[in-house]
This record gives structure tokens, C-alpha cells and sequence, in this order.
């Protein structure tokens, strides 16, 4: 410590390396959080169900989507990505999942919601499979931190099903 | 500096940002803030620098007795004798 640069260094040195253990200190608090999220999505209405010229079926809904992800929320959250998809099995493929609406939560205050709305991104099956087939909207959430580990984990909801015949 | 000033900065550096680390993470644990962290801890590490970095003069408390030049000039240093070797002998 002989001179001013050499204190200097070694200040900044063992200051970050600190901020590093405390990040991930930060970080592993996180586990220390029992998240207790609940989410329903009711299909208010299915506006179109088509098969598409080059035969593939496409379908338009209409959802609202209501949720309490607040327990989610930790003081190292930054933001909550989530989104909405829909799983099924074809006989092409065992599970197929399509997203259809997504959003950014920022802040704690706005994780408790319900939104109205149709299908953000379009819904369209390899093939022609959908009619009468039975699916799963699943509720998918990324708890995005200020520093350290992202948890994912989702809510699947069962029961609903599609036409019998295009509308 | 002297060596036993130097040594108590190193020690104060070390004891300090340990101290306001600690400070800070319980700070903001406790009030959910990671912000309220990081602002303290900046704090500290900025306070522990002043405190460290510059040449305070309680830093200097033990100085370090050097030789006056005018008394050094009086004991030359000894000057180091080559012995030359001379290999193989002539008979």
C-alpha cells in the first residue's frame, strides 16, 4: 500500500469483488421465496375456425385472462415476463404447444390483473387436426431478477376444446 | 506513508467495505429495495476511499528516519575488490 494508485486498485479490486458476493448472495435469497400464484382463462368466444388454402387450420379466440402473480415478486425482481400457449397432441406430433399472448409485468402492483382480449399471435396447427380436439392453456411465467437465477414455472389449465365443425 | 501507516490503511480498507457490505445487503433485504443496497454500499466504498486512498498525515505517525544526505556522504559505500584469477600457471 506504498502508494496512492496502488491503494487505489486495490480499494476498487476488493470493492467489486465484494459486490460480486453480494450479488449472488442476493441471488440465492430468492430461494428463501414460496410463491403461491393463481390464474384462470376463460374462452369468452371463438370468432373464426378456418382451414387455411394450404391446409393448415387456423382458429381466432377470444380470452380473459385473469391472474394473481404478486407472490411471485421478490426485492430482486426486476420484471415478470408470462405468457399464454396452447397444448395439444396431433398424431404428428406428440405435443404441440402454440403461444398466444404475452406480456411484461414490471412492477409488483400491476401482477394482479385481467385482461380481455383476442389472440396476440395467430393460431395455426400443422394440419388440419383441430376440430373437436380437446387442449390445455397454459399459463408460463419467467421471473426475470435484478442479478442471479431466472425461475420458470407455469399453471396448466385442462378442459377446453375446440368446434366439432369450422365456423 | 509509512510501513505502519500503510498497514493500518490496508487493515481500515478492508474492515470498512466488509462492514458496508454487510450494512448494505441487511438494509436492503430488509426493505425490499435492492436499490437501498447498492446505494449504500456505494456510499460506503466512496467514504472508505477518502479515508484510505489520500496521504493523511495519522498515516505518518511512525516516519522512517532516513539518512541525512550530508551524514552519508561521510560512510562511502565499500567498494567490492575484483580478484583477478589467473587460470593455468606458466613453468
Amino acid at each position: 500500500m506504498h502508494s496512492f494508485g496502488h491503494r487505489l486498485n486495490g480499494l476498487l479490486t476488493f470493492s467489486v469483488t465484494i459486490l460480486a458476493i453480494m450479488c449472488a448472495i442476493a441471488s440465492l435469497s430468492d430461494n428463501l421465496n414460496t410463491p403461491s400464484p393463481t390464474a384462470e382463462i376463460k374462452i369468452m368466444n371463438i370468432n373464426w375456425f378456418q382451414k387455411q388454402p394450404q391446409g393448415n387450420d387456423e382458429v381466432s379466440l377470444t380470452m380473459n385472462i385473469s391472474a394473481d402473480l404478486q407472490s411471485l415478486f421478490t426485492w430482486n425482481t426486476k420484471q415478470l415476463f408470462i405468457f399464454v400457449a396452447a397444448e395439444y397432441e396431433t398424431p404428428k406430433n406428440s405435443l404441440n404447444q402454440v403461444s398466444l399472448w404475452d406480456a411484461i409485468i414490471p412492477a409488483k402492483e400491476h401482477a394482479k390483473f385481467w385482461i380481455h382480449t383476442s389472440n396476440k399471435y395467430r393460431f395455426v396447427d400443422q394440419g388440419n387436426n383441430l376440430r373437436g380436439k380437446k387442449f390445455n392453456l397454459t399459463l408460463h411465467w419467467h421471473v426475470m431478477p435484478k442479478t442471479g437465477k431466472m425461475f420458470a414455472d407455469k399453471i396448466v389449465m385442462a378442459g377446453y376444446s375446440f368446434p366439432e365443425e369450422y365456423r | 506513508m509509512d510501513w505502519q501507516g500503510q498497514k493500518l490503511a490496508e487493515q481500515i480498507m478492508q474492515i470498512m467495505l466488509l462492514v458496508f457490505a454487510v450494512t448494505a445487503f441487511v438494509a436492503g433485504y430488509v426493505l425490499g429495495s435492492f436499490q437501498m443496497m447498492v446505494l449504500v454500499y456505494a456510499g460506503g466504498v466512496t467514504l472508505t476511499g477518502l479515508i484510505t486512498i489520500p496521504n493523511w498525515p495519522f498515516f505518518n505517525r511512525h516516519p522512517l528516519n532516513w539518512l541525512d544526505p550530508s551524514e552519508a556522504e561521510k560512510h562511502p559505500k565499500p567498494q567490492v575488490t575484483v580478484i583477478s584469477k589467473k587460470k593455468g600457471s606458466k613453468k
